[in-house]
């Protein structure tokens, strides 16, 4: 909400400047966002009559005026403006004036005419932001010849406060100014609203039919207005410093009464309302059209202004286009209501609509302010369209209207949270200048919550309202207390952040990519991922939760490439979303993905492109923190993003925890990759499982080695062999070691030799040949009918 | 026996021109070894008489002696020359950078949310998480913003469908966690939030980590000592000045707003904090009992406070980073700089 600071002081001024002020007001709750002069600066410029007005003889649109600029002689100027009328008052810029942009005014000469100044437009003034048509008409009781800054009062302020949403009672300089008298220990004084005198009886017919919704609506008729009347200037430039532009005298006057108490208003002409007046929710099929020309079907739970035909308003949010004042209107029906904050609350955003009157009510509006607001509303009409008002015509629903709020406030309550004791009478005072009715207790006060307060419920409530008058930074520090109590570490878990440091250690830059992706490019890797769309998404490319972090990572490699990063590696842990939104499991994992060569360009070799045994020495890496590398597999598998002949479904504890391969041919291609990727991702909570160390013994007896080379089919997978041979080997093999794989010369085409290293221990006595040579034995045996293996001699 | 002085000079001749240890090793052997020819002067004192033998055999063993001396030292300089010429040749360029596998490096939120929990979890707080696609109930219910409350305008939400949603802070998790654990509670929360937000100053997901503290005796001066002592361990700065602006969160009661002294000026204004000296980073408060109803803790017992802050604008103050975008780009020109 903007205002006017010296709109502000009219109520209450403290002896603060403007800074001052605006870092009280937000020190105490209300932020403000900006603090700015309500014209820009310019000097030279002072209130003019224009004295005579001639046709420039060499220029159709030129015409030359001389002023009375308050000095002795008249003043010759040409003014191009097409507006300018003998005996108006004008805003003159002398000889010597300086103008917003630093714009001095010099003697010139226009198309051979002198002229000495320049009768200035609102714009040239700085006051509007878009060009105005013409020179701007001052009231003809303006004095001739006064500054024009100390005229319009200019010397002045904006001041933009941030509310939050429980401080619905701020809208208004009526509770901006209670904030200030608090904060100030200052009285406050608004303008008098006295009952206007009631020229006639008659009242237009109000029906409430959804008094849940509008508790309290007050009508009233205003008869003979001439709405073709300017709005004052003063009135204008208040509502242009608070950031409303006038639109037409009722229009203003129910907006300014808006800023002034905080009251929405709206005016019908009566001549367009049929029957009488009902505040009814809507019916199913009914629609409007609104004041700025949209239509809107309406929802059943919309609440409105219907008279016999229909829809006239959506109440409390804004105007019909049909039942509004227009320059013909004579009789006005004026509408001063107490629409609830639940009426009101989300219907505007629902349609997309955000007004200055629905911005309050779901707030919450004064419901004991009904009758004050339109009293005022009719003053301000009736002096400045005339005419003359009706009576009040009040319909109400005292159950609905909001209840009193009384709260027993404990001292004792007050001083623990704040960790401080607060005189109890400068507690009083604060709840008091709120406005709170306050009876002192033995043991606190019981207070009454004023009706303009709806965000003050609960005890906590005033505590806050006590910590705040008197200052959040006024209130002591402390740190909290707590017991020094050990708790048990599992020792066995791996921590994310270890598994991170680790990908680090690796090379790895952790990547952050968003949780969600576009459709098309996981559908591309993923083409079977069920996961949750979002209904309002930020755009198609954010669109559906990702299913596994490969579309991220691939988004991320594809980035770098194209900025002349040719060697990528890049880790990301977060969760993924698989199944529909009743089936859904969000699972946090770690992927990583990398492409390049093994190590960055440098003189010392490490040229060669990474494959599938370089990435998986990473996860291995991960696997091996926590120690427990026997319940982890790798078997040969399909996956859909994935090198068929190059990839793997990682196995842990015979439960499928993720994949490791090649990013598939077909899918580089599609996605215009030039380089072959490597990918995994693997659950955390698989690699958080690890194994608490177990102690063996260490032997004393020597060591006994067997090599033994196998030529089996190349499709053989070695850690099948491996399997097998560490099953035949006995319980005293220490070691099944594969230290060659070999395929090409000297093997049989389709196949390859695989050579294990085996290593046996007793961990008391030594063992003897014979012995060593019968597992031999068996574990050929074994190998060769299972894989039709060859021994290699 | 008058060829000795000859033969000595001749040895020591040899002995000073030898080049390697395996010549030297010759030259010993040709004049003191066994068939040496010093050696055979000796075997040939048994020819001279008994009167002369004593001065000849002394003056024999002498030049032996002479010349064994001589050979060790030639020896020890020659293998130390050997050695300063190996070590020569062994000489490497230091300079050269290092083989194998550079380190990697943490993304900049990643290492922000590590040193928040750890300032935290050094001082008995629990780090806890939870999942992202929420629930209405406890992303917006059990804190106590009902449906149509005009908080929720606060937050623009991303929609599943009526009732589910990403979440839009991790505040759900402190509801979980207050479900189901007894007090004290202690814990921190770090994690991505979403808001259907995007321009220069938002992205569509960012990072909060929130905090709660509950227990007997807890009062809005633990909560102000709490962010004080966090802020100035984070920047590391003792004397960083630390406001608190009464503000709203409908899980708090009293809630604030945290100013810190800016970073960038010390206070003194500039382009970073609007030119005011302040900078707003994090929001905070004491547990609205609403709140606490709602997860089963008795409000006249226990009392508590929350607070939550932006991962991202942490970070940018602290590295300097003046593009929030950035941190989603995944630019390795950007994240190796937080190596």
């Amino acid at each position: 909400m903007k205002f006017s600071e010296q709109w502000l002081r009219e109520w209450v001024s403290p002896q603060l400047d403007t800074q001052a002020v605006a870092d009280q007001i937000t020190m105490a709750g209300l932020e403000v966002d900006a603090v700015e002069p309500v014209a820009a600066a310019f000097n030279g410029v002072v209130v003019a009559e224009v004295l005579t007005k001639e046709q420039h003889p060499d220029a159709d649109k030129l015409s030359i005026c001389t002023v009375n600029d308050g000095s002795a002689e008249p003043v010759q100027v040409v003014c191009g403006a097409p507006n300018v009328v003998i005996g108006q008052k004008v805003p003159f810029a002398q000889v010597g004036g300086v103008l917003p942009g630093d714009f001095k005014i010099k003697k010139a000469k226009l198309r051979g005419v002198e002229s000495r100044g320049m009768i200035c437009s609102e714009s040239e003034l700085g006051l509007v932001g878009d060009t105005s048509p013409g020179i701007f008409v001052l009231p003809s009781n303006a004095l001739t010849g006064e500054d024009f800054r100390v005229y319009m009062g200019l010397d002045d302020s904006t001041i933009d406060v941030d509310l939050t949403p429980n401080r619905g009672d701020c809208l208004s300089l009526k509770g901006l100014a209670r904030e200030v008298g608090v904060l100030n220990r200052l009285a406050v004084n608004g303008p008098v609203c006295e009952s206007v005198s009631v020229a006639f009886g008659d009242t237009f017919p109000v029906t409430i039919e959804a008094p849940e919704h509008c508790p309290r609506y007050i009508g009233r008729l205003i008869r003979n207005v001439n709405v073709n009347v300017v709005t004052p200037l003063w009135m204008v430039e208040r509502l242009r410093r608070s950031g409303i532009r006038s639109i037409d005298p009722v229009v203003d006057v129910t907006n300014y009464v808006m800023l002034e108490l905080g009251q929405p208003l709206h005016a019908y002409d009566r001549d367009n309302l049929h029957g009488g007046v009902v505040v009814r929710l809507a019916k199913d099929g009914e629609s409007i059209t609104l004041l700025d020309g949209q239509n809107v079907a309406l929802r059943p739970e919309t609440l409105l202004i219907a008279d016999q035909n229909g829809p006239l308003a959506m109440a409390g949010v804004m105007g019909g286009e049909n039942s509004g004042v227009s320059s013909d209107t004579q009789t006005i029906f004026l509408e001063s209501a107490f629409f609830t904050p639940l009426a009101i609350a989300g219907q505007a955003r629902s349609y997309g609509l955000h007004t200055d009157a629905s911005h309050r009510f779901e707030r919450g509006v004064d419901p004991d302010l009904t009758a004050e607001a339109i009293e005022r509303a009719t003053r301000l009409l009736l002096d400045i369209c005339g005419g003359e008002a009706g009576p009040l015509n009040e319909v109400k629903s005292d159950t609905h209207l909001p209840e009193e709020r009384c709260i027993n406030f404990r001292a004792e309550r007050l001083c623990d949270a704040l960790s401080k004791s607060l005189p109890q009478q400068e507690v009083t005072d604060i709840l008091q200048r709120l406005g709170l009715k306050v009876d002192v207790t033995e043991k606190g006060w019981d207070v009454e919550v004023p009706s303009w307060r709806f965000d003050i419920a609960i005890e906590e409530d005033l505590i806050e309202e006590v910590a705040r008058i008197h200052g959040y930074n006024n209130l002591p520090i402390r740190r909290p207390a707590a017991r020094l109590a050990l708790r048990a570490n599992d020792e066995a878990r791996v921590t994310q952040p270890q598994l991170r440091h680790q990908m680090v250690a690796r090379g790895y830059q952790e990547a952050v990519t968003y949780s969600f992706v576009a459709p098309e490019l996981q559908a591309t890797l993923l083409p079977e991922a069920v996961s949750p769309k979002l209904a309002n998404p930020i755009s198609a490319d954010l669109s559906v939760m990702r299913a596994s972090l490969f579309p991220g990572l691939v988004r991320a490699l594809e980035h770098n490439l194209n900025r002349q990063q040719m060697r990528v590696r890049l880790f990301e842990t977060g969760l993924v979303f698989n199944g529909d939104l009743d089936s859904l499991s969000q699972t946090p994992m770690l992927g990583a993905i990398a492409c390049g060569t093994r190590y960055p360009e440098g003189w010392a070799g490490g040229r060669d492109e990474i494959d599938f045994y370089d990435l998986k020495s990473d996860l291995e890496s991960l696997i091996a923190l926590g120690g427990d590398t026997q319940a982890w597999r790798f078997e040969s598998s399909d996956h859909p993003s994935l090198h068929p002949g190059q990839c793997a479904k990682v196995m842990h504890n015979d439960r499928e925890v993720g994949w490791i391969g090649t990013l598939h041919p077909q899918i580089r291609a599609r996605l215009g990759l030039k380089v072959d990727a490597l990918m995994f991702e693997v659950r955390l909570d698989a690699l958080s499982e690890g194994a608490i160390p177990a102690f063996e013994p260490l032997s004393r007896q020597p060591e006994v080695r067997r090599d033994l080379a196998f030529i089996v089919d190349e499709t053989v997978p070695v850690q099948v062999l491996l399997d097998v041979a560490t099953q035949q080997a006995g319980e005293h093999v220490k070691q099944v070691n594969l230290f060659d794989v070999y395929a090409g010369k000297g093997v049989v085409e389709g196949h390859k030799s695989i050579a294990l290293g085996l290593t046996w221990q007793h961990p008391s006595r030594t063992l003897n040949d014979d012995e060593i040579n019968q597992l031999v034995i068996a574990i050929v045996a074994q190998v060769r009918s299972e894989f039709n293996a060859e021994l290699r001699s | 026996m008058d060829y000795l002085p000859t033969l000595v000079s001749e040895a020591r001749d040899a002995i000073q021109s030898a080049q390697n240890i395996a010549a030297l090793d010759e030259i010993r052997v040709r004049y003191l070894g066994k068939k040496g020819e010093v050696t055979a002067l000796l075997k040939g004192l048994g020819k001279l008489s008994p009167e002369e033998r004593p001065a000849a055999g002394e003056r024999i063993n002498q030049a032996k002696q002479t010349l064994a001396g001589e050979i060790d030292r030639k020896k020890e300089m020659l293998e130390k020359a050997a050695l300063n010429a190996r070590l020569a040749a062994e000489r490497i360029d230091v300079t050269l950078p290092g083989r194998g596998q550079p380190s990697g490096g943490l993304h900049p939120i990643t290492r922000t949310l590590e040193r928040i929990e750890g300032l935290f979890t050094r001082i008995g707080y629990d780090v806890e998480v939870g999942p992202e696609i929420e629930d209405d109930y406890h992303n917006f219910e059990a804190l106590n913003i009902p449906a149509h409350h005009p908080a929720r305008g606060m937050a623009d939400t991303f929609y599943f469908d009526a009732t589910r949603l990403l979440r839009t802070h991790t505040s759900p998790v402190q509801v979980r966690t207050m479900k189901t654990n007894e007090p004290p509670i202690r814990i921190v929360c770090p994690g991505r939030v979403y808001r259907s937000d995007s321009d220069l100053t938002h992205t569509p997901m960012f990072h909060q980590v929130e905090g709660l503290l509950v227990d007997e005796d807890v009062s809005f001066a633990d909560l102000k000592g709490t962010i004080e002592d966090f802020l100035q361990a984070f920047f590391e700065r003792d004397e960083l000045s630390v406001r608190f602006r009464p503000s709203y969160f409908p899980f708090t009661e009293p809630s604030a707003e945290v100013d810190i002294q800016c970073v960038m000026c010390g206070g003194d204004g500039c382009r970073v904090c609007s030119h005011s000296g302040w900078l707003e980073v994090m929001g905070c408060g004491m547990v609205h009992p609403e709140v606490f109803r709602h997860s089963g803790i008795d409000t006249e017992r226990f009392t508590g406070f929350a607070f939550g802050m932006g991962a991202e604008r942490l970070a940018m103050l602290r590295y300097g980073v003046n593009d929030l975008r950035l941190f989603f780009e995944n630019d390795l020109r950007f994240l190796r700089q937080f190596t």
